[in-house]
């Protein structure tokens, strides 16, 4: 899923300061499950806004809805009615960065802030810890790797075994960080693979990651 | 010959070759490299220049290494791949050349979250092996990675590092397989302390050929201070430094503990010429370029041969 966290309440509130009455919009999807801005959040972001601004004197009103998806235009276009009966002066997402650049593209006449910094994709590792392990480059080759990934889980994205920085199975980086080859090598040792990792691996087309231009899909067989 | 620098030449004459090492200034000022460089002169076979090492911004590599071609010295082009792609790698590769560089070191490079502009953008489009292999292939073949062929083409010796003290242990000799594999004429060790692991280490690339078909040149860094062993034992990740080099400086009164640590720099050196496998050293004397001199000369390095 995408990962994201939400932004310091001191930064949410200086987006706002000069507004009356915005609508605050969650997301049920991934965000809902990484505990960033499902409705749960929206309604603490909501009351943390209101209860700050009561406190400077000067009021805010704040209407709550989430969304089932923000990355869906069908779900944006449940915005409609309340964005016509409203006199917003804004619309804060709570979801990944995806959800305020759908609802800025549809609805040309409203602001549209973030609420939420999007972080990674990732997973939980446990309740309330979440790691990248992805980075989207657009031709997978974890299976190389005994099914992990150098290219988000190495600092340096090295492809042909750990750097002299490697200790203790931790990352020079940050004693936060596990050495992703030091986790590839004992699993190819596991799976008696060792082999493998003798191989050079070549120099990566980046032409299907970020470094090629914005990406699209086209399915053809789903388009109508 | 591959390249035919003067390293490549003291190494196949079978000598044992010392190449030594220059941190550009964190300035444009070319004196300071002058100063630094001469305590190098007829010391080591060839000097290296780093590539803003520890992510901290300072003189370029190339321009550092132009300027002791004119001084007459030998340089070793540090070239990282944290801060290019492959069109400025291959770019300032034939830059290089045509400014007299023979000798190239192909390094990752530290992570910029070391240094002094963490928040920057890296860049690793290829990594250490792979820059090896475009090298590699710019020489041998006279082609770009595109296919493009070269109008004149590049000779170098190809360098890179080895560190036998990064984990996992068993896989460093796996590494030095595939660097050879890739095209690398010689190899520079990170600083060695664990003499025995080393060892250990050595033996296998032994056992393996591995020391037959490159120069496996060993880092030795003279430790200056009990802080300082202290401080690369605990802060600098991949290096071992056992408890009985600090026992000993700590054993001398704070002011002899340089010398001292001379002494214990000139008994490795003496100890790894013995080893076989062991090429040569690789001497950092990490802004101590003046004690050059002195090591060489104690660990009777001197005078560097002649070769033509």
């Amino acid at each position: 899923m995408i990962v994201a966290e939400r932004k310091p309440i001191k930064e949410i509130l200086a987006m706002v300061a000069d507004f009356k009455k915005i609508l605050l919009v969650g997301c049920k999807g991934c965000v809902t499950v990484c505990n960033a801005g499902g409705t749960k959040e929206v309604g603490i972001l909501a009351s943390a806004l209101k209860i700050a601004r009561k406190k400077e004197g000067n009021p805010i009103e704040i209407d709550e809805m989430t969304l089932e998806r923000q990355c869906d235009p069908e779900y944006i276009d449940q915005l409609e009615e309340p964005l016509k009966n409203n006199n917003y002066d804004a619309v804060l997402s709570m979801a990944c960065s995806v959800g305020p650049q759908f609802i800025a593209r549809r609805y040309d006449n409203i602001l549209v802030y973030p609420t939420l910094n999007t972080c990674f994709m990732g997973g939980a590792l446990e309740h309330g810890v979440w790691a990248e392990f992805c980075q989207g480059c657009g031709n997978c080759i974890i299976h190389h790797f005994g099914g992990l990934c150098p290219i988000a889980r190495c600092s340096k994205s090295l492809m042909n075994g750990p750097c002299g920085g490697s200790a203790g199975g931790k990352c020079e980086v940050s004693p936060d960080i596990d050495c992703v080859w030091h986790l590839i090598y004992d699993r190819m040792k596991q799976l008696g693979k060792l082999d493998q990792l003798r191989e050079i691996f070549p120099i990566k087309d980046w032409s299907t990651s970020r470094d090629g231009g914005p990406r699209k899909i086209v399915r053809e067989d789903l388009k109508k | 010959m591959k390249a035919g620098s003067r390293l490549e030449k003291i190494l196949e004459a079978g000598h044992f070759a010392v190449t030594g090492e220059l941190g550009p200034p964190r300035g444009a000022d070319a004196e300071v490299i002058k100063k630094k460089a001469e305590h190098l002169r007829n010391k080591v076979d060839s000097i290296n220049v780093t590539d803003n090492q520890t992510s901290v911004v300072r003189m370029c590599s190339m321009a550092v290494c132009k300027i002791l071609i004119e001084m007459g010295l030998e340089p070793n082009l540090q070239m990282v791949c944290r801060d290019r792609n492959r069109i400025a790698i291959q770019s300032d590769l034939l830059g290089a050349y045509a400014l007299g560089i023979r000798n190239v070191l192909c390094l990752s490079g530290d992570h910029n979250k070391f240094g002094d502009h963490p928040q920057c953008k890296n860049v690793f489009d290829l990594d250490s092996m792979q820059l090896i292999a475009t090298v590699k292939r710019m020489r041998d073949e006279g082609k770009l990675l595109s296919d493009q062929e070269l109008e004149g083409g590049v000779k170098f010796f190809i360098g890179a590092a080895a560190n036998p003290f990064g984990d996992p242990f068993e896989f460093r000799v796996t590494r030095l397989a595939k660097k050879i594999e890739a095209g690398v004429d010689f190899i520079q060790t990170q600083c060695i302390y664990n003499m025995e692991k080393f060892k250990t280490w050595l033996d296998q690339a032994n056992d393996e050929g591995l020391t037959e078909k490159c120069y496996i040149l060993a880092g030795v860094t003279p430790l200056k201070s009990v802080g300082m062993a202290r401080y690369m034992q605990k802060f600098v990740p991949g290096l071992d430094v056992p408890e009985e080099y600090i026992t000993r400086l700590k054993g001398v009164e704070k002011k002899k503990q340089a010398a001292e640590g001379i002494k214990i720099c000139v008994e490795q050196i003496e100890q790894l010429r013995e080893m076989k496998g062991v090429a040569g050293v690789h001497l950092m004397a990490i802004e101590w370029e003046h004690k050059v001199p002195e090591i060489t000369e104690a660990a009777k390095l001197l005078p560097r041969p002649e070769v033509d």
